[in-house]
């Protein structure tokens, strides 16, 4: 189990992925405007990234090297299309908030990368973990990120208003230059904490 | 050979047993993911279009087929009579696919309203045919048999500044919205008049 508890708390800092990684950046700065948006995506991916871990893990053995990549996308694919038919069906609201960003999943290169980097090569439980840490890890920074975008940006903390009516929102930080800003000085700020 | 065809097989079946389950959970989901778009996406436009009817035109709908196609009909009641009917035509705009919700006046082949349903048009420019009240309301009262062109290409309908391809599939779905209208109308009136 120590190394179930490693590899979760791995995505949790050391590689959180789009800090460390610079990863996925197209969706995180996009969702990340407000932040029940960030945590919708953030279980979206999470959920992608550990069921495509466990199936990869399990039939590892099974795929030939040369059609790994093809046969990762149709597992990564699937489970994407399920997280899109699902929100439609329950989450409708949020569904319409992140838009094109719920099937551009499948070509995040954080879901991929631990389908190659870690599932390819471990077995299902080591994959669970990596898969739910990568992905806790990934919302957490989305989350980190949209609330300073939303509460600075908007005056608000999930719809509700944070300052008052008075607060003139900074609304520069909503825009796409604003993210790139708000994500670069998060990284220097990381990187303080590093040394 | 062995070996392609193995590389073949592997990549069929995993998309052919992913297809195989997207396509039952498509089926299980789909009745729910309809009642969601009528509610959040149908059901606003329907209402903005028959404000002030008597009856609730989102239950009151009739289902005609097109085709291999259902078509779905809102009703709303004016002055006690079902005179009003709604509903969804497609053209395309700059992102995609625009879906336009249009109210005909069946007694005077009039066009009571128009409101945008879905759309992946640019925020802030062509996304502003959703909301800008000016372009929306010009179409308030214009007879459905006319052409509907914007005036860069010699129609009389003012486009969304900005936004002239927007404008046009808007008018693109307006025209397949007459077609669709004067094919159906016998239909429609029978149904009416079980009313």
């Amino acid at each position: 189990m120590a190394s179930f508890a490693r590899e979760f708390t791995k995505g949790l800092w050391d590689e959180i992925p789009p800090f460390r990684f610079v990863l996925g950046l197209c969706a995180a700065l996009a969702v990340t405007k407000s932040v029940d948006g960030a945590l919708g995506m953030g279980i979206a991916l999470t959920f992608v990234t550990v069921g495509s871990n466990v199936l990869i893990s399990l039939f590892r053995k099974l795929i030939p090297n040369d059609v790994r990549i093809a046969c990762y996308i149709v597992v990564i694919a699937a489970f994407v299309i399920v997280v899109e038919l699902m929100m439609q069906a329950y989450t409708y609201a949020l569904f319409e908030k992140l838009g094109i960003f719920i099937p551009l999943i499948v070509v995040n290169c954080i879901v991929l990368g631990r389908a190659e980097a870690f599932a390819n090569k471990n077995p299902v439980l080591p994959s669970i973990a990596d898969g739910l840490g990568m992905g806790v890890g990934y919302t957490m920074a989305l989350v980190a990120l949209a609330s300073i975008r939303e509460i600075l940006g908007a005056g608000t903390f999930w719809g509700i208003s944070v300052f008052g009516p008075s607060y003139k929102p900074f609304t520069f930080l909503l825009e796409a230059p604003g993210a790139f800003v708000c994500l670069g000085l998060m990284l220097a700020v990381m990187n303080i904490f590093k040394k | 050979m062995a070996r392609l065809f193995k590389l073949f097989f592997t990549v069929l079946v995993f998309s052919a047993v992913a297809g195989g389950l997207l396509s039952m959970l498509e089926a299980v989901t789909k009745e729910r993911i309809e009642t969601q778009q009528l509610l959040f996406l149908k059901g606003p436009a329907v209402k903005e279009i028959m404000e002030g009817c008597s009856n609730d035109p989102l239950t009151d709908r009739i289902r005609i087929k097109e085709g291999k196609e259902e078509r779905q009909f809102f009703v709303g009641k004016f002055d006690g009579k079902p005179n009003v009917v709604a509903f969804e035509s497609y053209g395309k705009g700059f992102g995609g696919k625009i879906g336009v919700m249009v109210g005909v006046d069946i007694d005077k082949d009039k066009i009571v309203g128009i409101a945008i349903t879905t759309h992946s048009e640019t925020p802030g420019l062509g996304a502003r045919a959703k909301t800008e009240k000016s372009f929306k309301g010009q179409f308030k009262g214009k007879d459905i048999n006319k052409a509907f062109k914007v005036k860069a290409d010699g129609g009389d309908v003012d486009a969304v500044s900005g936004a002239t391809i927007t404008s046009r599939g808007v008018c693109m779905a307006l025209e397949e919205a007459k077609a669709t209208y004067m094919k159906l109308k016998p239909e429609i009136l029978k149904n009416l008049g079980k009313m």
